[in-house]
């Protein structure tokens, strides 16, 4: 069986500029990998790459998901094959009701994958366990999407739609960005109870704080648009103590 | 100005089509009288180009070119069509005055009076000779070429009138359908309603397979009493090669509200101009108009608001979506008359266009000569925001059902505008098939 996420020698660019130079990383089914870094060293971008934002030129290198090449997917595709991007700022989407919206986007996926569409009670009734288990008020699923949502909200959110959608692999961009302690902590007891043996999360952080919460199994060390150290979860108590100076220094 | 000199081709065409149409138009005596100055009046400038200012964007000599012969009233195999095109319009349970090629067809329409309401055809109210009052019918405080065309071929229409303290659920539904190729309709109605009156007009426009290339000039006048409440919805789904003129005159008294919703989704040329007078203190109006427009589709939406009185409030809201090479008018004049103080009025023009090649103008006029008064005007035109294209891809729509509820989410405010669940379910229906129909 390939792995879940097999990363080869990535290299992208975004207008002249490459921003990753040849990244290679795998991700097994049931791990939860974090990929730490200081700023512009392409974590971001990594993840755009893997969810398929326009905008980044693939110029090398390939990313296969569960042994298919992803690159040749559309981002529609890709979430209904098992790919979920949390986005570090989840966009707000005035006249569109977050009901409406959970309800089509699963109902595309379930459609892309031949599935047959949920239907209206099954649905409401779904959403509303899930959304009761991450403390997500009624009100806030009648109102447009994200509109008017606090920043803990927001990323509360993104979480209820990973627990309905169940994609195989989530990728979590910066979710601790804007958060404080207790949004961070619901949002991450979200993200816990989703682990599972078939399924693989890429924790995307700057700092150590959110991985007390979401515990990895791997860390990888990225500067300047590659991996430059890969360890347990205990690298990243060593960054938090010793900073990134040194691994930029390693990547020059 | 000499009326031969400004004769074109078309002008002597259409004097032969008014003759040919004569011996068919209802009335006579001051009816015909009053006919002939309204056709006198329009042959003064004939159809409107781009040089009259208020037609300048939507240029009927070019767009229009001609205008129709008059359309033969229909037989029995038209109104068999047209019962069809009726049936399938699921719009709920309205009270239906269904006109077939510019001719009430009693058949498929409910004429009983009842609950506050009465109905007459225009057609017999013109030909009444009893009737002192008949030609004023065809008359209008608006000078508009276009309504002085209508005025001169008007074939028929209704006449509806709402006692005072009628509270009427079921809505009053005026239907047009057109079954006939490369011809016009005119039609004119005129809807009265009294004081502390609370009704809901819809109006629907469509056509059955066979009519193509055909016109459709209508004219609706209603007067709202005071402390009223007029609903009204227009939904206009004509055919896309046909061409659709359209006026509303409308009076509103005191303490009264007008909510008015249109959608256009037909019409190579289309053009639906209002003239709304808030006669009365402490008035309401609400103005939500759509266009949704594709392949080489030209919409005009033109609202002239004459705030007559002080205290009055005006809201309108102006909504475009364009695909290809569609183009799109709104013109938003406001008059704020002298004595008319605390007037707030505010105009709002959102256009999305989804192709390079598609075009919105906004003209907005505020003429205002009270001195404590809000008044403003705003416009905003774009492109869909491809952030949130991308959010949505990622979450598993696939691009066009993407764009499709981005679309929807764009003119939603305006659809929530309708109060009538029903009548909102209509729209939003005209703006889904307009949705599933993009390449």
């Amino acid at each position: 069986m390939p792995a879940l996420l097999e990363v080869k020698n990535l290299q992208v660019r975004v207008e002249d500029r490459e921003i990753l130079h040849g990244l290679t990383m795998t991700v097994n089914a049931g791990e939860v990998h974090a990929i730490m870094g200081p700023n512009g060293s392409g974590k971001s971008t990594l993840s755009h790459v893997i969810a398929g934002k326009p905008g980044y030129e693939v110029t090398g290198g390939e990313i296969l998901f569960k042994g298919e090449d992803l690159l040749e997917m559309e981002p529609d595709e890709r979430a209904a094959k098992g790919v979920f991007l949390a986005f570090q700022y989840p966009v707000e989407i005035p006249g569109v009701a977050t009901m409406t919206f959970l309800r089509t986007a699963l109902n595309a996926q379930r459609k892309a994958r031949g599935e047959e569409e949920f239907s209206t009670p099954d649905f409401l009734k779904k959403v509303r366990e899930v959304a009761a288990s991450l403390n997500i008020p009624q009100d806030m699923l009648r109102r447009g999407v994200n509109v008017g949502f606090s920043g803990g909200e927001k990323k509360r959110n993104e979480v209820l739609q990973m627990a309905l959608f169940q994609p195989s692999l989530c990728i979590l961009d910066e979710m601790d960005s804007g958060l404080d302690i207790d949004a961070l902590r619901i949002a991450s007891e979200g993200v816990n109870a989703l682990r599972s043996s078939d399924r693989a999360m890429v924790v995307i952080t700057h700092y150590q704080r959110l991985l007390n919460y979401i515990v990895p199994d791997h860390v990888h060390v990225m500067s300047k648009g590659r991996v430059v150290k890969t360890g347990g979860k205990e690298l990243a108590l060593e960054l938090e103590a010793s900073g990134y100076t040194q691994y930029e220094d390693a990547a020059a | 100005m000499n009326v031969a000199v400004a004769k074109t081709t078309t002008g002597a065409t259409l004097d032969g089509t008014f003759a040919a149409a004569r011996g068919r138009l209802p009335g006579s005596g001051p009816v015909t009288q009053t006919r002939q100055r309204a056709y006198d009046t329009f042959s003064v400038s004939g159809l409107p180009n781009r040089r009259v200012e208020e037609w300048k964007y939507t240029d009927l000599r070019k767009l229009l070119g001609d205008v129709a012969p008059l359309a033969a009233a229909p037989d029995q195999a038209a109104l068999d069509e047209a019962r069809k095109a009726v049936a399938a319009l699921k719009d709920g349970d309205t009270q239906k005055l269904v006109l077939v090629d510019g001719v009430l067809a009693a058949d498929l329409s409910d004429l009983s009076a009842g609950n506050g309401v009465t109905v007459h055809a225009l057609s017999a109210v013109l030909a009444d000779d009893a009737s002192a009052a008949r030609a004023d019918l065809l008359l209008s405080k608006v000078h508009d070429p276009m309504l002085a065309l209508n005025a001169a071929f008007a074939t028929d229409g209704v006449i509806i009138s709402v006692a005072d303290g009628t509270d009427r659920e079921k809505p009053l539904q005026i239907v047009h359908v057109t079954t006939k190729p490369k011809a016009a309709s005119f039609t004119r109605s005129l809807i009265r309603i009294g004081n502390n009156a609370k009704v809901t007009l819809v109006e629907t426009f469509v056509a059955t397979e066979a009519a193509k290339a055909y016109q459709v000039h209508d004219t609706t006048v209603i007067w709202v009493g005071d402390h009223s409440d007029l609903q009204h919805v227009r939904v206009m789904e004509d055919a896309l090669d046909a061409a659709s003129i359209a006026s509303a005159i409308v009076t509103v008294g005191a303490k009264s509200k007008f909510n008015t919703f249109s959608l256009t989704t037909g019409g190579s040329v289309s053009r639906y101009q209002s003239f709304i007078t808030l006669a009365g203190e402490g008035t309401e109006l609400s103005t939500n108009s759509i266009h949704l427009l594709r392949g080489q589709q030209h919409g005009d939406c033109t609202f002239v608001i004459d705030h007559a009185t002080p205290g009055c409030l005006s809201r309108e809201n102006f909504r475009a979506v364009l695909d290809d090479r569609a183009h799109s008018v709104f013109q938003g004049k406001i008059n704020v008359h002298q004595i008319a103080q605390q007037t707030d009025g505010k105009m709002m023009s959102r256009a999305l266009l989804l192709s390079d090649d598609a075009e919105i103008d906004n003209k907005p006029e505020l003429e205002i000569f009270a001195d404590d008064v809000q008044c403003g005007h705003g416009a905003t035109v774009g492109a869909l925001d491809d952030s949130l294209l991308f959010y949505l891809r990622a979450r598993g729509l696939p691009e066009k059902e993407a764009q499709a509820l981005l679309i929807q989410a764009f003119v939603g405010e305006a659809l929530e505008s309708i109060v009538n669940d029903d009548l909102r379910d209509v729209a939003i229906g005209a703006a889904e098939r307009w949705l599933g129909t993009r390449a």
